[in-house]
C-alpha cells in the first residue's frame, strides 16, 4: 500500500499524459529522437517575406496546415494536436468529454496584419485609411468571426469545447513562463483537492513578421542566420540571441490516488513548483540574481527536497547574453561547487525559443529524460563562455541515472518559474 | 463547474478604484450616491465611451520614466494597484510586498495607431513590394511599445512601481479572466497555499484599437448613451476606463497585522456556458447562484451585465427570479471595463458594505429599486458578453 500523499499531506500529483509538437516535428516519438541526435529544428523562413529583416529565420511548425494563417489559429491547432496525444496517452475520461479544467498558456491575442489589410482593402484606395474609416467598416456583420478570433479567451474557448474539460477554462500568460505557470495551477487544483485531473497546455504559433520585429526591436533575436542550424548557441561565448519557435506542450495531470484507481500508468510526478516575481526591469533581470534563486529554492522547498537531490536540470537556456548569464549565476548560488559537475542542457539549442509554450514543451522533454533516462544535448557549443562553466552535455546526448529534474522558465516582466519533475514519488 | 468554497476566513482588506468617476473611496461614493456618469457620445463618434477621469499620475507612479514605458491601460491598472495597496495600508511595506500574491486580469495590444494607418495608406498607394511591411515596422514600430502590449507587463510594471513579487500571474480572456483572478486567488488564500494577494484588472475605454475588435461583433453602443438595462435590440456596451484592484488576505493575516476589513470574501463560482440555445445562460446563472452559498434576507446583487443581447436579457430573467434582492449594474456608471468589470463590482461591493448602504438605483428602469435596509451580503455577477459566467457572495463583517 503506497500512500497517495507527498511529505506535507497534500495529494500527489502525477502525470498520465503527455504531448508535444515543436520545429522537430509532431508527437513525443519523432521529437524525441530527433532531440537526442542533436538535430535543430531551426530553419529559414518562408511562411512570409524577410526582406529587410536582420533576423530571417525561426522554429516555424509549417508542417502543420492552417488557411488562412494567423499566429493565433496556429497557436490553436497545434494545441489540440498536444492535448489530443495528451489525452489519448492517458486514456481518460470519453472522447470530448475531459473530466476536469483546462488551463491554458497562449500568447497573447490580437487582431494581426492580414484583417488589418482586409479592412484597407474594404476602405478602398480613394478613402483615406485611418481607425475611424476601419471601425466604419467593421460592422454589419461581415467580419463577425474577426471577433470570435481574436478574443482573448478564444483558443481556450475552442479547446474547452473540443475536449469538453469542466469549469471556467483559464488562459494566462507570464511571458515565457507561461507553460510553467500553466502546470503550476493545474498541480494547486489538484492538490486543493478541487479535481481529480487537469489539462495543461501551453501553445505558440507567434511567428509573424510584426513578432519577430519586435523583439528584433529589443534586440533580443540571433542574427546568426547562416547556417539557420547553428544560431542558438545557448552558454556558447558567442552566443547572440534567442531564435523564436513555435510549438506545444500538454501535460494530463492527475492525483496520484486517481490515475491509481482507474489503473493509469504514471509518467512522472510533478514534486514542486516555485515561482517569483523580479522587480528590477521590464526585460532584464535582476543584476543580484535574487529572485531567479527565489524562485529555484521556492520549487525545492515545494518539493520538499535539497538540490543535492536534483540530478539534472534542462534550462530555460535561451541563448542571449544575459539570460545565461544570469540562469548560471542564479543557479550556481544555490548549487554551489555543484554547478559544474550536475548536467545543465538547453532544448532550445535545437527547438528554438518556444515563447509561451516553452514551459510545458520542456516539461514534457523532461519527463522523457527521466523515462529514458538520456539527456538531450545543448547542441551549437562550440566555444565555451568561461564565465559560465556549466557542464552543458556539449552536442552529444548522453546516458545518465536521472531521477530528478529542475526545469526552469523566466520571462520579460519579471517572470520566473521553475518545477521539479520526479520518476517516484520524493 | 468550478468551485470554491473557503475553509480559511478570507476578508478584503484593500480596495483601489482609478475610473471615469475619479480616484478613491470616498470620491467614488459620491459618484455612486449621486448618480454621476462620465460618458462620451463624441469623440470616438458613433461609438459612445465613458473617458478615464483626469488623474495625476505622479502620486502612485512617482517616475516619469515608468509612465512613459507604460501605455494607457497600463498607466490605469498600476495606479489604481497602488491605491489598493495603500489602501489595505501595507504600500512600501517590502516585508509583506515580497511574498504578496498577485493575479491581474488583463487584455493588452495596444496599438500605434498612426503607425498602422499609416502603413495601410502606404499599401493603398501601391507599395505592395515583399519586405514593404517588415521595413515600416523595423522603422517606425517603438522599441518599447511591445513592452506596453504585453498582457503579462500589466503586472511586470505593478512589480516595479509597487514591489509587489511574492508571484505574478496574468489571466486573459476578457470578463471570465477577472473572475477567475479572484476565484483563484481566493482559492489558494482558502486552502492556504497563499496569505495575501493583490488582484485586479484595467482597461482604457478610449481606444479605437479595442473599438474595431468589438465592432465586428457588433457589441458596440452607439450615438446615445442609455442605462444598461434599457439598450434593448441589439443592446450594446459602452467601453468603461478604469482599473479595480484589491487586497484579499485571511483574516488570521489581516489581524495579525491589525489590517480592518471592508468586507469577506465568502465564495467565487464561475462555469462557461456554450451559449448555443437559448436560456442557458439564465440557467448556467441559477445553477451559479445555488453553489454560492447561504444569500440573506438583506442581500443585493451588483452585477457587470453588458448591455449586449443576448446574454443581458438572460441575466435579466434570472434576476426577475430572485427579485426580492435589489440590483445595480456597474456597466451604467462606469461603462463596460471587461476584464476589470468583476473586480470593480467586488470593489462596489466591499466599498457599499463597509459604507453600510447600498448606492441609488439608476432611476429609470424597473430591473433597479431603491433599497432603504443595511445590506447584510452583496452577490457580484459577471456574465460575459460573448463567454463567461461568474458570481461572488461578499458579506459584511459585523
Amino acid at each position: 500500500m503506497t500512500t497517495t500523499r507527498d511529505k506535507f499531506g497534500r495529494p500527489i500529483v502525477v502525470v498520465t499524459g503527455m504531448g508535444v509538437v515543436t520545429s522537430l516535428g509532431s508527437g513525443k516519438t519523432d521529437n524525441w529522437k530527433k532531440l537526442t541526435a542533436g538535430e535543430s529544428g531551426i530553419r529559414t523562413i518562408t511562411r512570409f517575406p524577410t526582406d529587410g529583416l536582420k533576423t530571417t529565420m525561426a522554429g516555424t511548425v509549417d508542417f502543420v496546415p492552417v488557411e488562412p494563417f494567423s499566429s493565433t489559429d496556429l497557436g490553436e491547432r497545434l494545441g489540440e494536436l498536444v492535448a489530443e496525444e495528451a489525452i489519448a496517452q492517458a486514456g481518460i475520461g470519453t472522447k470530448g468529454d475531459f473530466p476536469g479544467p483546462l488551463f491554458l498558456a497562449v500568447a497573447p491575442v490580437e487582431v494581426e496584419w492580414p484583417q488589418r489589410q482586409e479592412l484597407g482593402r474594404a476602405i478602398g484606395p480613394a478613402t483615406e485609411i485611418d481607425y475611424d474609416a476601419m471601425l466604419r467598416v467593421s460592422g454589419g456583420g461581415r467580419y463577425t468571426e474577426y471577433h470570435r478570433r481574436f478574443l482573448f479567451g478564444s483558443v481556450a474557448d475552442h479547446l474547452a469545447e473540443a475536449f469538453g474539460t469542466k469549469g471556467s477554462p483559464i488562459s494566462l500568460s507570464t511571458a515565457c513562463a507561461s507553460g510553467a505557470s500553466a502546470i503550476q495551477l493545474g498541480v494547486e487544483a489538484i492538490r486543493r483537492g478541487e479535481a481529480d485531473a487537469a489539462l495543461c497546455v501551453a501553445t505558440d504559433g507567434s511567428v509573424n513578421p510584426e513578432a519577430l520585429v519586435r523583439f528584433s526591436l529589443l534586440s533580443a533575436l540571433s542574427t546568426h542566420n547562416e547556417p539557420p542550424q547553428a544560431a542558438v548557441r545557448p552558454f556558447s561565448k558567442n552566443r547572440d540571441g534567442f531564435v523564436m519557435a513555435e510549438g506545444a506542450g500538454a501535460l494530463v495531470l492527475e492525483s496520484l490516488e486517481a490515475a491509481t484507481a482507474r489503473g493509469a500508468a504514471i509518467l512522472g510526478i510533478v514534486a514542486g513548483c516555485g515561482e517569483l516575481a523580479d522587480s528590477f526591469h521590464r526585460t532584464r533581470s535582476s543584476p543580484d540574481g535574487k529572485p531567479i534563486i527565489g524562485c529555484v529554492r521556492n520549487a525545492l522547498a515545494d518539493a520538499g527536497i535539497v538540490s543535492d537531490q536534483i540530478d539534472y536540470i534542462n534550462a530555460h537556456g535561451t541563448g542571449t547574453p544575459e539570460n545565461d548569464r544570469m540562469e548560471y549565476l542564479g543557479i550556481s548560488s544555490v548549487f554551489g561547487e555543484r554547478a559544474k559537475q550536475i548536467p545543465v542542457s538547453s532544448n532550445k539549442s535545437m527547438v528554438g525559443h518556444t515563447l509561451s509554450a516553452a514551459g510545458a514543451v520542456e516539461a514534457v522533454f523532461s519527463l522523457l529524460t527521466l523515462e529514458h533516462q538520456r539527456i538531450p544535448p545543448t547542441i551549437n557549443y562550440e566555444i565555451p563562455d568561461p564565465a559560465i562553466p556549466f557542464d552543458v552535455v556539449p552536442n552529444k546526448a548522453r546516458d545518465a541515472r536521472v531521477t530528478t529534474v529542475m526545469s526552469n522558465s523566466f520571462g520579460f516582466g519579471g517572470q520566473n518559474a521553475s518545477l521539479v519533475l520526479t520518476r517516484e514519488p520524493v | 463547474m468550478t468551485e470554491t468554497k473557503s475553509s480559511t476566513e478570507v476578508w478584503i482588506t484593500g480596495i483601489g478604484l482609478a475610473t471615469s468617476l475619479g480616484e478613491g473611496l470616498d470620491a467614488h461614493w459620491e459618484a455612486l450616491k449621486q448618480h454621476r456618469i462620465n460618458v462620451d457620445e463624441k469623440g470616438f463618434a458613433p461609438c459612445v465611451v465613458h473617458p478615464w477621469a483626469q488623474i495625476n499620475l505622479d502620486a502612485q507612479i512617482p517616475k516619469k520614466g515608468d509612465q512613459r514605458q507604460m501605455e494607457a491601460w497600463q498607466r490605469i491598472g498600476t495606479y489604481a494597484a497602488g491605491l489598493a495597496l495603500e489602501s489595505a495600508g501595507v504600500k512600501g511595506n517590502h516585508e509583506i510586498l515580497a511574498r504578496m500574491d498577485m493575479i491581474v486580469a488583463a487584455g493588452g495590444g495596444e496599438r500605434d495607431l498612426a503607425v498602422d494607418s499609416n502603413i495601410l495608406n502606404m499599401e493603398a498607394k501601391g507599395n505592395s513590394a515583399p519586405g514593404f511591411l517588415n521595413e515600416r515596422l523595423m522603422n517606425d514600430l517603438r522599441p518599447t511599445l511591445f513592452l506596453a502590449q504585453l498582457s503579462n507587463l500589466l503586472a511586470g510594471n505593478i512589480a516595479i512601481v509597487h514591489g509587489v513579487t511574492g508571484s505574478s500571474r496574468t489571466f486573459m480572456g476578457e470578463e471570465a479572466a477577472g473572475v477567475d483572478a479572484v476565484r483563484i486567488a481566493l482559492a489558494r488564500i482558502a486552502a492556504g497555499q497563499s496569505d495575501i494577494a493583490l488582484i485586479g484588472g484595467s482597461q482604457n475605454g478610449e481606444r479605437k484599437d479595442l473599438l474595431v475588435l468589438y465592432e465586428f461583433g457588433g457589441f458596440n453602443l452607439k450615438n446615445k448613451f442609455a442605462p444598461v438595462w434599457a439598450r434593448g435590440e441589439p443592446g450594446g456596451f459602452a467601453l468603461g476606463s478604469g482599473g479595480a484592484f484589491l487586497v484579499i488576505e485571511s483574516k488570521a493575516h489581516a489581524e495579525a497585522r491589525g489590517a480592518k476589513p471592508f468586507a469577506r470574501l465568502v465564495n467565487v463560482v464561475a462555469d462557461m456556458a456554450r451559449r448555443k440555445h437559448a436560456g442557458e445562460v439564465t440557467s448556467t446563472l441559477e445553477k451559479l447562484w445555488a453553489k454560492l452559498g447561504k444569500i440573506d434576507s438583506k442581500a443585493a446583487i451588483i452585477t457587470g451585465a453588458t448591455g449586449v443581447e443576448p446574454a443581458t436579457s438572460e441575466e435579466r430573467a434570472f434576476l426577475k427570479a430572485h427579485a426580492e434582492f435589489p440590483v445595480r449594474a456597474s456597466g451604467t456608471m462606469f461603462g463596460h471595463t471587461m476584464e476589470a468589470q468583476f473586480p470593480l463590482g467586488l470593489a462596489l461591493a466591499a466599498l457599499s458594505l463597509s459604507r453600510g448602504a447600498l448606492f441609488p438605483p439608476d432611476g429609470t428602469s424597473a430591473t433597479e429599486v431603491e433599497m432603504s435596509a443595511r445590506p447584510s451580503q452583496i452577490v457580484v455577477i459577471g456574465t460575459g458578453h460573448w463567454r463567461g459566467e461568474g458570481m461572488a457572495l461578499v458579506e459584511a463583517i459585523k
